[in-house]
Formats: C-alpha cells, structure tokens, sequence
C-alpha cells in the first residue's frame, strides 16, 4: 500500500509529467488560456493515460514479451493509442452528449500528446505490475490535470496584466511555468 | 533549384520548428542540459524527418486521405525504431541520456506536421529540402538553449567527452538551476523574449 501511495505520489508530485518530466507542453501551452478548457483536456488526458496503461500492459506481458517481439513496442503502443482515443471518442458521443462537446475537439489531439505515450514507456521501462501501471497512470495524469488547472488561472490573470510586449504569451507563460516547476521541487522529499 | 534553396532555408530562420513556431518543444527543454544530447536528439529527429518525409511525399498519391494520419504515424514509427535500435546498438551511452524521449520522436508534432503540411502535398525533392531545412533548424535551437544551460548549469563546455571550456569560478559553484527543470523553462522564455526584442522574431 505504502509503496503504491510512493508511486503515486512520485508521479504526480515529485515528478510531474509537465514541471519535471516535460511530457505534455503542446497541450499545456496550447490549452490553458481557459480553466475550462484546461479542465476538459486534463480529464480527457488522465483517462487515456489510464485506459493506455492497462491495454498496453497486456499486450507486453502476453504478447511482445513471450514472443521476444519487445523491440515492436513504439509501433504497438501508438497504434494501441490511436485505436482507443478513437474508440473512446465514440464511446463518449453515443452516451454523453454534453461531456462529448465540452471535450470533443481535445480527444482525436490526445493521440500525439507525448504524456500518454510517456506514460506507457515509462511503466514498460521501470518494470511495473499492473496495479503499479494503474497507479502510476492515474498519478501522472492527476498531476498533468493540476499543473494544467494551476497555469490556466494564472494565465487568465497574465491576460489582463501589463507585460512587457516581448515577454507576451510563450516567454511569460514559460516563465510562469519555470517558478510552478521550482515551487515543486518542494514535494522532492515526500518519496 | 531555387525552389529547393528556398524550402531548405525557410526551415531555419523563418519557420524554425522551436521558435517560431514552438513544436517540439517537448523534447527541447528536456534533453537540451549538455551540447552531445543535443547533438544526439537533433541526429535522431533529423534521420526521422527525413525518412518520414522521403516516404509520404513518395507514397502520398495512393495514400487514401481517409487514413493519412494513421499511415503517416505508422511510417514514423517504423524509422523511431530504426533510430532506437540504431542508437542502442552504436552509441549506448546517449541512448541512455536521451531515455524515453528518443522513442518520443514518434509524437514530436515536428515530424508529424512536415508529413502533413509538406510532404503529402509536395514531389520528394522538395521534402528532401524541407526536411534538412527544419532538422538543421531544430539543432540549431537545441544547440542554443544546451550551450546556455551547459555552461551556466555546469561551469564546463564539453563536446563527445572533451572538455573544450571552463570557467574559473563558475565551475567550482555552478548555477545549478539551469540544468534542472526550471532552468530550461527560464533559457527558452529568455531566448524568445529577446529575439523579440532584436526583432528576429515577431512580437505577439
């Protein structure tokens, strides 16, 4: 349990996907000028994270690995990625109208979001079980969720501030995201 | 011919992937903290792109528009793993360095955006040019954003282990914030705003 907890904490703290590990900027800068929008996309993001770890930890265990393929996994994994944000999308338009249009044109973007692609990898390389995998995705998802809904507040501010006109958008946004990512490194000693 | 020049010079200056038009940026920030993973990353991406490029301006007439953007993920996922195998085989060490980023190259919206911006609509030599154009571009950036965080991060300069530079003073007490994640941020914010200002870059 206490190791479960660590990893959690690990992935969603301490090394945040966005402040730490850098997966998952497109989005970030992209999407978190409105908290609403930034809420939608994180969401969206922590459900395929999630869903693409436990796929993908079946297809190593009882395919890649017993056939020694493991090397295939890059083609695999994206393909396994691809195929469920698509059916994910259909799945909510069937039976969430409402939610299907507050998140429609972020899911078919999901795909080439490095963090659900990271997430996977990750949980291959570091060898995880699959309550670990489980874990760990919904830990690295929760936490790109934060981050994403933290800069999308300070954003809404940044636009009625007085900037400098080089530093507007990117160079203030990356800043603001540089003092989010040193204030994190206070969750370094937790795990 | 001309055509060529211009496509291949466009990607560096005018359309460079990171500055302008921010892509990649992921990859950017987080292997940029020494000179040889910058190299690295920019050989990878560089091979990647123009594979991917060769091959979809190549096949992009029986290309069904239906289903381009699977078959164009397909395809640059078959030269990541060209590259990583490549990379774990010949050079270990940078393989480890670059971690996962290096398979990451598949989701690089570079990569993808030249296959579908450039390549499916234009003849294989001029996607020849546009992918060397925007690889030399990408190295460019990442070369930039490296040096600054390497040598104020490290102290030091080196190059494939050879130690080209190091200053007296920084050296023994380095900033070490610029090699640590919030370092990255601050290096490209800082680069932006100050293209901006000599007007390299536009203003938004």
């Amino acid at each position: 349990m206490n190791e479960l907890l660590s990893v959690f904490i690990g992935m969603a703290l301490v090394n945040n996907f966005i402040l730490s590990r850098f997966l998952g900027l497109c989005p970030f800068f992209g999407v978190s000028k409105k908290l609403g929008n930034a809420l939608s996309m994180g969401i969206a993001v922590t459900l395929v994270m999630f869903l693409a770890s436990v796929v993908t930890w079946f297809i190593y265990h009882y395919i890649l690995a017993p056939f020694n393929i493991e090397y295939m996994k890059i083609i695999i994994y994206i393909v396994v990625i691809a195929s469920l944000v698509q059916i994910v999308e259909m799945t909510i338009k069937r039976t969430n109208a409402t939610l299907y249009n507050s998140l429609g044109i972020y899911l078919p973007l999901i795909t080439t979001n490095c963090a659900v692609l990271g997430i996977t990898l990750i949980n291959t390389q570091e060898n995880f079980s699959l309550i670990k995998s489980m874990v760990s995705a919904l830990g690295g998802g929760i936490g790109f969720l934060l981050v994403l809904v933290i800069m999308s507040g300070i954003r809404e501010r940044l636009e009625i501030s007085d900037i400098p006109k080089s530093m507007k958008g990117l160079p203030i946004a990356l800043i603001t995201a540089m003092l989010l990512s040193l204030t994190f490194f206070g969750f370094g000693g937790m795990v | 011919m001309n055509r060529f020049r211009k496509e291949f010079l466009k990607g560096i200056i005018i359309s460079n992937p990171v500055f302008v038009l921010a892509l990649g940026l992921c990859p950017a920030l987080a292997i940029s903290i020494s000179i040889d993973n910058a190299l690295g990353m920019s050989m990878g991406v560089a091979i990647v792109l123009l594979g991917s490029n060769v091959m979809v301006s190549a096949i992009r007439k029986i290309i069904p528009n239906t289903v381009r953007i699977p078959v164009f993920i397909i395809i640059i996922a078959s030269f990541v793993t060209i590259i990583d195998l490549s990379f774990q085989a010949y050079f270990p060490p940078l393989h480890e360095s670059l971690g996962i980023f290096l398979p990451l190259i598949v989701v690089n919206c570079i990569v993808l955006g030249r296959s579908e911006a450039f390549a499916s609509k234009n003849s294989t030599f001029h996607s020849i040019a546009d992918a060397l154009g925007i690889a030399i571009g990408f190295m460019l950036a990442l070369l930039l954003i490296s040096l600054f965080r390497q040598i104020l991060g490290t102290g030091t300069l080196t190059l494939f282990g050879n130690e080209l530079l190091s200053l007296p003073g920084l050296a023994d007490h380095p900033m070490t914030l610029f090699i640590l994640p919030p370092g990255a941020f601050l290096v490209l914010a800082l680069l932006l705003a100050l293209f901006r200002r000599m007007g390299v870059l536009k203003n938004e």
